[in-house]
């Protein structure tokens, strides 16, 4: 059903991932399914009560009953939990006070020796509430909407030009509002935490995409030095965002283990997956957009508000790509919020750029038929050579090419570019595209490499692999620097006491790790070689280190690579130590001076029943520039999985609370919907592979997060050249197509 | 969970004797009923697996069809005959679930399948007349998107009768137009109850879905004669293209005499308490030729007095647009 670019592995890429083969095999161990080094049996299951309240106060919890039950150890409330440093932050703070802040917050848990015996004695705590009036209408509030608040300061929107001004100019203008839900991120493994202590250390397996994060929030929290907290987590089964910070189950597991003295293990429900740890929030988003008769954009103006809960502010920057994605005389961009009893927000898979085309990409394809003009030719109009929102440069960009390159994969030439003239059958058949885009991040991160006598090597980075391929170019990159076969390289992550890595969020972990393991890798090269010269026995005796080289596990001479030895040998004859070196690696000192940003061009066809109103998303294309692509296989797979998320955020997803009583009422995988199989049809992704290198030296970009960017726009485009029909408020169901 | 006792026994005898023990419950698939134990929903103090006492066949020929209660959702889905003479049910199974869920489900659980009414199935809501008798309905005034438009009780929110959940079954819709029969044993013997008179409007006991009894065990399913086997379709809509429940499904069959339909089934799914079978849809059907006046009128008819909530008007005009379109799709022919 997928494609894919279908051309041989490149040279000095792995074919398979690395860890492929331990994960269908269930070798591959997730946090929650550590047996060692504590004894099994000591393993202590925990269950965390939720409030069935949105707003007010537990007035008392009445726990003789559940902790006579079978197999009960502790039950922890608010009224008998230990203090930690700090009430705050409210994603980590957990039972410090009796105060409900939204329906599903955690206010108890159960401590036992199965799973189920906590379950059951959950269900028999007695809990009283004060309740106060809750926060829940969002739509009927937006008048109340603030600026958001961050570090104390409010952040005001961004003004460019005179808007007024501008607009006068325009011949054609369009003037509408859409609607994002809330979303929340449900990687297929839940959070789950197992903490164990061994004195005054203690010892975490957690479901993270951070680890130094989740490190440095326990050791604040409990106050403990920081080197006595380890943190592991060899694999992640997803997180998208959700996992990028510690969530208060965290502390939760690490309290109870100091408490009952043995190790605990939180595995949270699906449907406590939804408000405990983070949501995307919902957006209304109020775009004009102005044009002269030519298609030359002169205002821009997006006005966002989302909901925010009411513990802490969270901005989706749904405004962004309004700011930067093209040029326009003028532009005025804001983002409010709203106070909800509800959940934090949090990242979530491209966190303003996947709500900020979803929006801005449907209103061009409105101005593009306004002005009678191809959307693409609209996109090209205004095409913004540089960064407008910030005056400067762009380190490389080539989106041009991939608007070009898709909608010739595409074939979107044969677009009949008035809706509702091409069915087949029962179908309508639509096409539609959108702009993606996705800033490229990158931060400091050191790694370790080792050669060892076998001729093997070694790699380990303190980073996570949340199913994106992380152990697998890991590995190819110290592979190419050390001259060795990839095939030959152990790749270690996931263990806080590796060499530290930034969070696996913002598309940011290839274009920080891998350049750190570049430069440890070359240390490590220039020791073996340096041992070489050294050494009297070695046919490199005395020479420069300069002049040598490395390939396929042989350290040369680059004028005469017959002259050399492999090194093995070299190791061997030296006590059969290994060689280690650590690189760090860190931003380019002149970053301000330029923008570093991923773009790409999606384009899509659907066949929208013409009595029953579903849609069948039949063919995605998508093109993208993000530097250098550093292995097909992980990459090609990630940008596609974006793209199916893309279709969910067009057509499926959404997080229904209740108006009443703020509970989300579809709190599971049958009623929160993502897209099945059956949702997706072929899918093509080629890459344009130039490298960036101003932006790092191996040119790469990160691709996490920007498949997801201008799919779901695409979708929303497809529908409308399909149906005739405009909907603005996403997820678009068959019901909002039939009264649209 | 709570804890609860299991039993185990090999024939229905056995299987009726046991269920005389207080609060006890059969065990099918246990695709519903496990599910509803684990979130509270459902608290048996005794399960008794009847998955070994037989009642797992299916015999099925033009002249009827006699479906054991035990007999799975694949392989009724999958039988040759089934599909030869009653693909209607075929086509209905297979759009309900998914593969493995249908590996598990049993006919008889099928038919005794709970609502997804969002507020019965979490015991966080502290309204559900359904889960609780008694303590009101949060759908009411909450998000009633997936919930009834015909035949439900609102008498307010507060009110011991209202209800409107849905029966969410594909494979009752479609059993429903096809004029079942439900074979039930009893400590009193055996009875039989026409299709439409298995399930429940919700009325003033909504905590009942159906008029099987305390201690009654369903043994099988029986089909008339087949009339729809050349013309019949059922018609799903869903908000992604499967593993979803219906918005609004449809069960149409139509036994044709040329152009002219001589009878009609026809019944609609996700729009009330039980399978909504519509007679007055189906008379209007018959005798008259298969056109699309034809069956804008059975729609008009099937949805006639339909009382949407804030949430579900548009189950109205999709039900229509949908049986317009299953109609067109059975005169068509099941090779459509």
């Amino acid at each position: 059903m997928m494609q894919n670019q279908t051309s041989p592995t490149p040279k000095g890429q792995l074919e398979h991932r690395y860890d492929g083969i331990a994960k269908v095999t269930g070798k591959a161990k997730y946090a929650a399914e550590f047996t060692e080094p504590f004894p099994k049996k000591d393993l202590v299951y925990a269950y965390i009560v939720q409030s069935t309240i949105p707003s007010g106060s537990l007035a008392s919890i009445d726990q003789k009953e559940a902790e006579r039950a079978f197999g009960v150890i502790a039950v922890l409330t608010p009224f008998n939990a230990p203090q930690l440093t700090s009430a705050k932050p409210h994603n980590l703070s957990i039972l410090q006070d009796a105060d409900v802040h939204y329906n599903g917050q955690p206010i108890a848990v159960v401590l036992a020796t199965s799973l189920p015996f906590a379950r059951h004695a959950a269900r028999l705590l007695k809990i009283q509430y004060n309740s106060q009036p809750a926060k829940l209408n969002f739509m009927g509030r937006l008048a109340e909407a603030r600026l958001p608040k961050q570090g104390g300061k409010e952040q005001p929107g961004t003004q460019r030009g005179d808007l007024a001004s501008s607009m006068t100019k325009a011949t054609v203008t369009v003037d509408e509002t859409y609607i994002t839900p809330i979303q929340n991120h449900n990687p297929m493994e839940p959070h789950a935490t197992i903490a164990w202590w061994e004195g005054e250390k203690l010892n975490v397996y957690d479901a993270t995409q951070y680890i130094s994060g989740v490190k440095m929030s326990l050791s604040r929290i409990l106050n403990l030095p920081l080197e006595n907290v380890r943190v592991q987590c060899p694999y992640t089964g997803g997180g998208f965002g959700c996992k990028g910070t510690a969530w208060s189950h965290v502390v939760l597991a690490a309290m109870a283990a100091k408490i009952v003295q043995k190790p605990v293990k939180i595995v949270l429900e699906r449907d406590q997956m939804f408000g405990p740890v983070g949501a995307r929030p919902t957006t209304v988003n109020k775009i004009k957009i102005g044009a002269d008769a030519g298609g030359r954009i002169v205002g821009i103006q997006h006005d966002a508000i989302m909901h925010t809960s009411v513990m802490d502010d969270f901005v989706e920057r749904s405004a962004g790509p309004s700011r930067m994605l093209y040029n326009s005389e003028a532009n005025s961009a804001t983002e409010k919020m709203v106070d909800m009893n509800l959940g934090m927000g949090t990242y979530m898979r491209a966190p303003g750029e996947a709500t900020g085309t979803a929006v801005l990409e449907i209103a061009m394809d409105e101005l593009a038929h306004k002005l009678n003009m191809d959307p693409v030719q609209l996109r090209l109009v205004n095409y913004a050579e540089t960064d407008p929102s910030r005056d400067r440069p762009f380190s490389s960009k080539h989106l041009r090419e991939c608007y070009t390159q898709a909608a010739d994969r595409f074939g979107w030439s044969k677009r009949n570019s008035q809706p509702r003239q091409n069915s087949e059958g029962h179908k309508l058949i639509g096409y539609g595209m959108a702009t993606a885009t996705y800033p490229a991040n990158r931060s400091a991160a050191t790694a370790v490499v080792r050669i060892l006598p076998n001729g093997h090597a070694f790699v380990g980075c303190g980073t996570q692999d949340i199913g994106t391929g992380m152990y697998t170019i890991m590995a190819q990159t110290a592979a190419a620097a050390l001259g060795l076969d990839p095939t030959l390289v152990e790749a270690r992550l996931g263990d806080s006491t590796l060499p530290k890595a930034p969070v696996s969020g913002g598309s940011q972990s290839t274009a920080s790790v891998l350049p750190a393991i570049d430069v440890a890798a070359k240390q490590a090269k220039l020791k073996l070689s340096q041992l070489a010269i050294q050494d009297s026995r070695s046919p490199l005796y005395n020479a420069k280190d300069t002049d040598l080289d490395t390939k396929d596990g042989r350290v040369f001479l680059r004028s005469n690579p017959s002259t050399g030895e492999s090194f093995t040998a070299l190791l061997t004859r030296n006590g059969s130590q290994s060689i280690e070196a650590e690189g760090s690696a860190q931003p380019a000192a002149d970053k301000a001076s330029m923008t570093t940003q991923s773009f790409g061009a999606v384009f899509a066809e659907v066949a929208v029943d013409k009595d029953t109103h579903m849609v069948q998303v039949r063919r995605v294309v998508g093109t993208y520039d993000i530097g250098t692509l550093m292995n097909n296989k992980t990459g090609l797979n990630q940008l596609m999985g974006g793209i199916v998320w893309g279709v969910g955020f067009a057509l499926h997803e959404e997080t229904v609370i209740d108006p009443v009583y703020g509970r989300t009422v579809n709190e599971s995988f049958a009623d929160y919907h993502v897209p099945v199989n059956a949702d997706i049809g072929d899918i093509d992704v080629s890459v344009l592979n130039i490298p960036d290198t101003k932006f790092n030296p191996l040119g790469s970009r990160g691709i996490g997060e920007i498949g997801i960017t201008g799919a779901a726009a695409a979708v929303a485009n497809a529908i409308y050249n399909a149906t005739g029909k405009r909907v603005r408020h996403y997820p678009i169901t068959p019901d909002k197509i039939m009264q649209a | 969970m709570n804890p609860f006792a299991y039993q185990r026994v090999e024939a229905p005898d056995a299987a009726l004797h046991a269920i005389a023990a207080q609060n006890a419950k059969f065990l099918g698939g246990g695709t519903n009923l496990v599910d509803l134990m684990k979130d509270g929903v459902e608290t048996p103090s005794m399960l008794i697996d009847i998955n070994h006492i037989g009642l797992n066949k299916v015999l099925a020929n033009a002249n009827g069809a006699t479906i054991g209660a035990l007999v799975r959702n694949s392989d009724l889905a999958n039988d040759p005959n089934i599909i030869t003479h009653y693909p209607l049910l075929s086509h209905a199974l297979l759009s309900g679930a998914s593969p493995q869920l249908r590996n598990m489900a049993t006919t008889g659980g099928n038919l005794m399948q709970r609502t997804r009414c969002f507020y019965f199935m979490d015991t966080a809501f502290p309204a559900c007349n359904k889960r609780v008798p008694g303590s009101g309905c949060a759908a009411i005034n909450g998000f009633n998107r997936i919930h009834a438009i015909l035949g439900q009780t609102d008498e307010g929110a507060t009110s011991a009768h209202t209800c409107i959940a849905t029966n969410p079954s594909d494979m009752n819709v479609a059993l429903s137009a096809l004029d079942a029969t439900v074979e039930i044993q009893g400590p009193k013997g055996k009875r039989t109850l026409p299709f439409s008179e298995f399930h429940r409007l919700p009325g003033k006991t909504p905590e009942l879905d159906t008029n099987l009894h305390s201690g009654e065990l369903i043994v099988a399913v029986t089909l008339p004669p087949s009339k729809f086997a050349k013309n019949s379709w059922y018609l799903k809509v869903r908000d992604r293209q499967s593993y979803a429940f219906a918005l609004v499904s449809v069960a149409a069959g139509l036994e044709m005499d040329g152009d002219t339909i001589k009878s009609a089934g026809l019944a609609l799914g996700g729009v009330a308490h039980k399978p909504w079978r519509s007679l007055e849809a189906e008379h209007a059907l018959t005798g008259k030729p298969a056109t699309t006046e034809t069956f804008q009128r059975a729609a008009e008819l099937a949805v006639a007095g339909a009382k949407p909530h804030e949430h579900n008007a548009f189950k109205v005009e999709l039900a229509k647009q949908s049986i317009v379109r299953a109609l067109t799709q059975a005169s068509k022919g099941v090779e459509a």
